[in-house]
C-alpha cells in the first residue's frame, strides 16, 4: 500500500470528512488520493486561515476536519490558530509538508522550517515529526488524540519521509 | 443608516436562522440586539466570518448566515473565489458595507472609494450578487432565505457607530450553544 493511501485511509477511519488543502509538491499524492474518496469532501483554500475558517465551521456543522498545508503557513495562522481554533476549542488536525528539512534544494525554505518548530511549540501545539515512513504508523493514534483533546495538532512531514525530490 | 439600525431592522428575520458574526463591534451589537444561541459570535480572527459560515454550510443542511464587513472582506479576498466555486445553496453572505473600517475608528476603506466588493464578488464567480441600499436588506435577506439559491449580499450604509459592551461570555460556552442549535 502506498503511503498516500495508507495517510487517507487513516483519516477515512477517524471520520474525517472535510478536507482543505493549499498544496505541496510532498502532499500532491495525498490530495490526488482525497479526491479519490466520495466520503470526503475536499475544498480548496486560498490561504491557510482561511482554510482554518472553514475547518472551523465544518467541525461545528458536524463533520470532522483536516488541513493540508506547508509549514511556512505557521506563519500565516498563528493569530487563527490562538483566537479561533485554540480560543474556541476546536480539534484540527494539520497535515503539513516540512520543507527546509534535510533533502530540500531550495534554501529559501530553510528560514522557516527554523522557525516551525520554535512557534509551534510557543503555540503549545502537540507536534510529531515523520522522517521514516514508519513514523506514520502512529498517524491513527495522533488522529484519535486531536479529537479527544479538541485541539490543534501538528503532522510535520519532511523529505526524508516522502522520498526526497526525485531529481533534485 | 447605519450598521446597528440595519441590524436592528434585520433581528427579527436573523432570530431563528444560524448565524455568523463578524469580529468587533458588529458582533456586540448583535449581541447586545437580540443574543440568541443560533448566533456564533467571533471574538477574534478579522476576515473569517465568510470562511467560518461557508464551512457550516457546506457540512449540514440548514441555511447559514454570515455577517461580514466591507472591511474584513477586504482582508480575507480569497475566500470569494471558495465560495463560488463550491457553491452551497444555503449559504447567504451579508456584507454590510460602510465603507470603513467601523472597529477601529471608522478608518475609511477602498471599499469606500473606487472598490466595489459587489463587482468583486460576481468576478470571483459568484452568480446571484445584490446591491442593496440599507433599508432594503431585511427585503433582500428574506428574498433570498426564500430562495433556494447561494446567494451574496452587499448592503451599503453609512459609516457610524454606537456605544456598545464587549461581549464577556466564554468563548467555549458561544460555540458550544451554537453547535447544539446547529444539530437541534
Ligand atoms: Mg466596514
Amino acid at each position: 500500500m502506498s503511503i498516500n493511501t495508507k495517510i487517507v485511509d487513516d483519516l477515512v477511519a477517524n471520520d474525517i470528512s472535510f478536507v482543505t488543502t493549499v498544496p505541496c509538491k510532498q502532499l500532491a499524492g495525498v490530495i490526488d488520493e482525497i479526491d479519490a474518496r466520495p466520503g470526503v469532501l475536499h475544498v480548496p483554500s486560498n490561504k491557510e486561515d482561511e482554510g482554518m475558517g472553514l475547518c472551523a465551521g465544518a467541525w461545528m456543522g458536524g463533520k470532522r476536519p483536516a488541513i493540508i498545508m506547508q509549514n511556512t503557513a505557521i506563519g500565516v495562522t498563528i493569530n487563527t490558530l490562538a483566537t479561533l481554533i485554540q480560543y474556541y476549542r476546536m480539534p484540527l488536525p494539520m497535515l503539513i509538508s516540512y520543507r527546509g528539512e534535510l533533502r530540500e534544494p531550495v534554501a529559501c525554505q530553510v528560514e522557516m522550517a527554523l522557525h516551525t518548530k520554535a512557534l509551534l511549540a510557543q503555540m503549545n501545539i502537540p507536534t510529531y515529526h515523520f522522517h521514516t515512513q514508519s513514523d506514520a504508523d502512529e498517524l491513527n493514534e495522533i488522529l484519535k488524540y486531536t479529537f479527544m483533546c479538541n485541539k490543534p495538532v501538528a503532522i510535520l512531514t519532511d523529505a526524508n519521509f516522502w522520498g526526497g525530490y526525485g531529481d533534485q | 443608516m447605519i450598521r446597528s439600525e440595519i441590524l436592528k431592522d434585520i433581528a427579527p428575520i436573523l432570530r431563528d436562522q444560524l448565524v455568523v458574526c463578524n469580529i468587533g463591534l458588529p458582533s456586540q451589537e448583535l449581541h447586545m440586539i437580540d443574543d440568541q444561541p443560533t448566533n456564533f459570535y467571533m471574538l477574534g480572527t478579522m476576515g473569517l466570518s465568510s470562511s467560518i459560515g461557508f464551512g457550516l454550510a457546506l457540512a449540514q443542511d440548514k441555511k447559514v448566515i454570515s455577517i461580514d464587513g466591507d472591511g474584513s472582506v477586504l482582508t480575507n479576498f480569497g475566500t470569494l473565489p471558495t465560495i463560488a466555486n463550491n457553491v452551497a445553496d444555503n449559504y447567504i453572505l451579508l456584507i454590510i458595507d460602510n465603507g470603513s473600517y467601523g472597529s477601529t475608528g471608522d478608518q475609511p476603506t477602498y471599499a469606500g472609494k473606487k472598490t466595489s466588493l459587489t463587482e468583486v464578488a460576481r468576478a470571483c464567480g459568484c452568480e446571484n450578487v445584490v446591491e442593496v441600499a440599507a433599508k432594503d436588506t431585511g427585503k433582500a435577506l428574506q428574498a433570498a432565505l426564500d430562495g433556494d439559491q447561494m446567494t451574496i449580499i452587499v448592503s451599503k450604509c453609512e459609516s457610524g457607530n454606537i456605544k456598545v459592551p464587549v461581549i464577556t461570555m466564554d468563548p467555549v460556552v458561544i460555540r458550544d450553544r451554537f453547535m447544539k442549535s446547529v444539530q437541534a
